[in-house]
């Protein structure tokens, strides 16, 4: 017995030897994204090694104001990724509560195209999407473009679908006894129910929406609309800008969305896993 | 049951609107406008102009070449750290799991811009930590902007660093819903842990690792942010220029949409015979 649970103790401090490095190499940029954010530009650009925090994040955040108008974007990215996630967390779901709950024509047709999509790159429909908002709609460098376009998702339809699929039909059928009407049904039993799932979709939705890039940067391009990342883009590659700027900018685009994924790992977890999950 | 086509479609309407409006309808355009002439106006039909151009454009075959080089090392090296990872943080030897899954999941929040500033200046040649290391123990800097090997790998690592515990995650989940059981009656039978993984965990995964395969190949068809900001517009002299930028510079700089519809259906036709090919092989035996 004592062999056995000290060959356990072996493994385990082989596992711990290994996997401990790797886990530091991992933390290495975002550290070194705090470390960067609260140093003068002649420190970043300086021979020495340095790798604990200084106190220059509020100059740094100063120049990156000086810069372009950082707070004016984050305050487009936050109105834009709360609207969005409400929409596609409302569209979403009814589209998977259908998916989940009805017996209807097309079923599998709709089933098979939206899993056909996950497969499709997104390059594909860019270059109309883009014509038809800046030109057809002349909707660009509007909170619209920013927000309907993107609505459309394929992976968290197929959540919905399955986190309905598994509810009991009792619940639904009893209220259907009664006369309750299905859109009262979805709303009031239904949503309640999947609370957990709908929580995990929010964060996901959220996060894709504060970080997307691509569709802001070609559509938002006018400084006054552009989102934050689209903003601290612009001056990456730019050769007279404060790096401590653009570090006091990355910092504040990444530590909200990790003190989220902390608190609510189980979701965020859950929301990316669910792709897996048959 | 029975059908109930008109409540399930009001369900639907919303969803499949915006689905008709903003995929439906551009997947088709797109194909369109490809054998269309699009820098006269009005933009004219010409079957050969941009696909006739793209056979024989230096820029689009270096672009597919880069493509396809990291396409080949990353997706293979991030799938193969996934699953180590995975594997290691499911065991139960393990302690502080907590802190050893936010190392690993941390960068999943990532934004791209954000990360890319980071490993442009860790990279930096002179004052970029990486090289302050390397030079501590005593190895060479490396220029890793203006070669293109150093560039290649560079984008390699952020993209690895970045996506990595998103597969781990996804793996991990698919690990966890293998039945507890199974590896009970083989560890009674003394079958080692290595061969488990390789014999029951590897098999019953097999589905989730083509997923995370397919979802990483579509990922790294499509790299733009990357290229276009860590290496500076595809830098060193188009050395990490990819599919994804030159549809960027053809259609969004140079305004050819014709042409960058044809670059855009070259990568969906490589993203769904790649992703048939992955399926084949790890068909089901029948």
């Amino acid at each position: 017995m004592s062999s056995l649970s000290s060959a356990r103790l072996g493994r385990s401090i082989a596992l711990h030897l290994f996997l401990t490095p790797l886990a530091l190499i991992w933390l290495f940029p975002l550290w070194m994204m705090v470390v960067f954010s609260t140093m003068p530009d002649n420190g970043i650009f300086s021979p020495g090694i340095e790798l604990l925090p200084h106190g220059n994040f509020m100059d740094n955040f100063n120049n990156l104001q000086r810069d372009t108008d950082f707070v004016g974007a984050i305050g487009i990215s936050v109105s834009v990724a709360v609207t969005y996630t409400f929409l596609s967390v409302l569209l979403t779901s009814m589209a998977g509560w259908a998916l989940a709950r009805y017996r209807f024509v097309g079923k599998g047709v709709v089933v098979a195209i939206i899993l056909g999509t996950i497969t499709l790159p997104y390059a594909v429909v860019l270059i109309p999407q883009f014509i038809m908002v800046a030109r057809d709609f002349k909707l660009a460098n509007t909170w619209v473009a920013l927000i309907v376009p993107p609505l459309f998702n394929s992976l968290g339809v197929l959540f919905m679908r399955q986190s309905f699929s598994m509810m009991p039909d009792d619940l639904f059928d009893a209220a259907r006894v009664e006369g309750v009407k299905e859109w009262r049904i979805f709303l009031f039993v239904a949503l309640p129910l999947a609370r957990p799932m709908l929580a995990a979709l929010a964060i996901i939705l959220f996060l894709a929406s504060w970080n997307n890039y691509l569709w802001p940067l070609l559509i938002n391009s006018q400084p006054g609309s552009m989102t934050a990342p689209v903003a601290l883009g612009t001056l990456i590659g730019l050769t007279k800008v404060s790096w401590g700027g653009i570090m006091a900018g990355a910092v504040m685009l990444t530590v909200p969305m990790l003190v989220v994924f902390v608190l609510l790992q189980r979701h965020f977890i859950a929301g990316i896993a669910a792709g897996a999950i048959k | 049951m029975r059908y109930q086509n008109a409540t399930a479609y009001r369900f639907l309407a919303p969803y499949l609107l915006i689905f008709a409006i903003f995929w439906v309808w551009p997947i088709i355009d797109s194909f369109m406008i490809s054998f269309q002439a699009t820098r006269t106006v009005p933009w004219r039909f010409a079957p050969t102009f941009n696909w006739g151009r793209l056979i024989g454009d230096p820029a689009f075959f270096n672009a597919l070449k880069n493509t396809l080089l990291i396409l080949v090392i990353q997706v293979p090296v991030m799938i193969t750290l996934a699953l180590v990872m995975a594997v290691l943080l499911n065991s139960p030897l393990l302690k502080a799991r907590g802190l050893y899954r936010f190392a690993f999941f941390a960068p999943v929040v990532v934004g791209e811009v954000a990360y890319s500033a980071v490993f442009r200046l860790m990279f930096n040649l002179n004052f970029g930590i990486i090289n302050k290391l390397l030079n501590s123990v005593g190895l060479p800097s490396v220029d890793w902007f203006s070669n293109v090997t150093p560039a290649m790998a560079l984008i390699m690592i952020a993209v690895t660093w970045r996506w990595a515990g998103y597969n781990a995650i996804i793996l991990l989940a698919g690990m966890q819903s293998i039945p507890e059981d199974v590896y009970e009656a083989a560890t009674l039978d003394r079958v080692s842990k290595l061969r488990q993984f390789f014999f029951i965990t590897l098999p019953l995964l097999k589905p989730v690792i083509v997923f995370c395969l397919v979802l990483s190949i579509i990922g790294t068809m499509q790299l733009f942010t990357e290229p276009f900001l860590i290496t500076e517009r595809g830098g060193p002299g188009g050395g990490t220029e990819t599919l994804g930028l030159l549809l960027y510079r053809q259609g969004f700089r140079s305004l050819n949409f014709g042409y960058a519809s044809a670059v855009a259906y070259t990568m969906a036709g490589l993203a769904i015979a790649i992703t048939l090919v992955q399926l084949w092989l790890t068909r089901e035996p029948k």
